[in-house]
């Protein structure tokens, strides 16, 4: 039952998708409604799936790879639905859902969705921490796309080739200003996060704690450089597509590794 | 009733021609002579055209008589290239009109002002009544949804406009942004003029005749500094707009590094309108500097046009379905009692073409 919430949901991004390649190659796009409906729609869906599932496993939904991912693309579009329009980042919807149909597909597609008996028991302070380190990738995943956009449109100002959707995306200034904030924002909270494993009062595996600092001194290095204009903004952004792939990958090897481990 | 539009244009004739019946007619006079019931009189830059509704026939020579600003020219030998659209041809192409698609720069807004501008007059002096009043209500309406729904008044084909539309591109808003004009011409005055419009409001002006800088600075709303500042002005500004007469370029990339240290996160948009090109072309490589020459800012005013273009079908779909839909609401508002079928004119079906 849950599956076909999230087939639902995987469908309404991919309308996103298709909707706006369809409007770019008319060259006719019009980000605004249809996105924001369609990411809406696939949001609620998916809010429905982690509830649904939530409530089979007894606690919050991130017990293995495939609730992890279905958990990061939520935290993506709740980003979207949260910066998109108070950024006035019409367009963020075009990037955000390809990335969730992208993270959602993968889920569903791939053999991850193994039930594992219960390691842990669940306490708040591990619900919280598993949670706020997912939201925090959701805001690096927010960072990364408005980093992607902010490249296309910085490299049509640069070669003096402005296409459709030269109009539509939002200026340099301003998406440098997102960036930094998703920035701050997803730093803050997987900091919080961090904080928050040590009171799990649960000895936590060297490997994820190891990956986790790693990702923390990344972002913090980042952030840093952007606010000691050691980097050029171009600079900045390509770091955060860099930096979310890092990100992505030790997030996949820390469940993997997780998974793998055998029962204490 | 018959309801006719007929016109000259750029499409059809030459200035020359045009001007021989531009600007000498009223709607009023044209009501007065021609003997129509409803007339409107839309005169620019590039087209006359008269909108009527008549009972009988009125032919194009008649109306051309009356446009005509020499009496002693016949238009039977003048045979001015004058078109007519009747009913349903009439409608759409009126619609096509105010929605940019007949202009000479596609998607352009200002005949939009204008076709409001004509429709005031006419209406203030009473040559307007209920057809042209529901016609041209439908079309502006029509010529919105146009450029909302579509792209066709998307980018700039101006020095100006393309300008303003970069720097848009890259700082968003521009009141907080600060110009430096140096060389005080023509299009640079222009492209000046066009940034305080868009909200700027710190701009500078240098030039070699200080005169000349204060006397620009003083007309756009901005100040004159010193030529020799120009440099230590670069650190500040965020946009700079060059059209000197000078033989080499004035800024080039060893010129400008130290600037730029100071200002890694902050754009600097350059505007070089000068022939000789005022900036190194290298400079366009170094990092956050956005150079445009004449030449690209022709190239982007190009990409706009072709762009727009691409919008052209879009945009006939749209009128297509209002035509059908103004025809149709015309012929039904005929047989529904309501305060503007109590005019008489309203009594006939206007869409229907004239018998000659």
């Amino acid at each position: 039952m849950d599956r076909y919430l999230l087939i639902a949901s995987t469908v309404c991004f991919l309308a996103a998708v298709v909707h706006t390649i369809v409007e770019l190659r008319a060259g006719v796009f019009r980000p605004m409604r249809f996105n924001f409906f369609a990411v809406g729609l696939g949001f609620i869906f998916q809010t429905a799936f982690l509830s649904v599932r939530g409530h089979a496993v007894g606690r919050c939904p991130l017990t293995n790879l495939f609730e992890v991912f279905v958990f990061l693309a939520w935290s993506v579009a709740l980003m979207y639905m949260l910066v998109g329009p108070l950024y006035r980042l019409s367009l963020m919807g075009a990037f955000t859902a390809p990335l969730v149909v992208l993270l959602q597909g993968f889920a569903l597609v791939m053999p991850i969705d193994i039930r594992h008996p219960v390691k842990v028991p669940a306490n708040p302070w591990l619900e919280f921490h598993a949670s706020i380190s997912i939201v925090a990738y959701g805001a690096f995943a927010l960072a990364c796309i408005a980093a992607v956009m902010y490249l296309i449109q910085e490299r049509q100002l640069k070669t003096h080739q402005l296409h459709s959707v030269f109009y539509h995306l939002p200026p340099l200034t301003d998406l440098y200003a997102t960036i930094t904030r998703l920035l701050w924002w997803g730093f803050a909270l997987y900091t919080l996060g961090i904080v928050s494993g040590f009171f799990t009062g649960h000895p936590l595996p060297r490997v994820q704690v190891v990956a986790a600092i790693a990702v923390w001194l990344l972002y913090a290095a980042i952030l840093q450089g952007r606010h000691l204009r050691w980097f050029a903004p171009r600079w900045v952004a390509t770091l955060c597509i860099i930096g979310f792939s890092v990100a992505l990958a030790l997030l996949w090897g820390i469940e993997f590794t997780a998974e793998m481990r055998p029962l204490p | 009733m018959n309801l006719f539009c007929l016109g000259l244009s750029h499409h059809t004739a030459d200035v020359a021609t045009r001007e021989q019946f531009a600007g000498s007619a009223t709607a009023e006079s044209i009501l007065r002579q021609s003997g129509c019931a409803e007339a409107l009189l839309l005169t620019t830059c590039n087209r006359v055209e008269v909108y009527a509704v008549s009972q009988k026939r009125v032919s194009t020579d008649e109306i051309a008589r009356c446009l005509m600003r020499r009496i002693d020219i016949d238009p039977h030998d003048y045979a001015p290239p004058f078109y007519r659209y009747e009913a349903e041809k009439c409608v759409q192409h009126l619609f096509r009109v105010a929605s940019g698609l007949d202009s000479m720069v596609v998607g352009e807004s200002e005949i939009l002002g204008q076709a409001k501008k004509a429709y005031e007059v006419a209406r203030t002096s009473g040559a307007v009544g209920p057809y042209l009043h529901r016609l041209f209500q439908r079309a502006f309406r029509v010529a919105k949804q146009v450029r909302t729904h579509t792209d066709i008044a998307r980018g700039s084909v101006s020095v100006g406009s393309v300008a303003v539309d970069l720097a848009q591109r890259i700082f968003g808003k521009l009141s907080e942004c600060k110009v430096l004009v140096l060389g005080a011409g023509e299009t640079s005055e222009r492209t000046a003029r066009a940034l305080i419009s868009r909200g700027v409001s710190d701009l500078r002006v240098a030039n070699r005749s200080i005169e000349r800088a204060c006397e620009l600075g003083h007309a756009v709303g901005g100040r004159a500094v010193s030529f020799d500042e120009w440099a230590v002005q670069c650190r500040e500004i965020d946009i700079l707009i060059t059209a000197t007469a000078s033989e080499t370029p004035l800024l080039t990339q060893g010129e400008l590094a130290p600037m730029l240290r100071e200002r890694l996160d902050r754009p600097l948009f350059i505007i070089d309108i000068a022939v000789p090109r005022d900036v190194d072309p290298g400079v366009n490589e170094m990092e956050g500097v956005y150079l445009y020459d004449i030449d690209s800012i022709r190239s982007v005013a190009e990409q706009s046009l072709a762009l727009r273009r691409q919008q052209v079908a879009a945009a006939e779909a749209i009128i297509g379905e209002h035509v059908a839909d103004f025809i149709d609401s015309i012929s039904r508002g005929l047989n529904r009692p309501s305060q503007t079928t109590d005019h008489p004119s309203l009594r006939e079906n206007p869409l229907r073409a004239s018998q000659p």
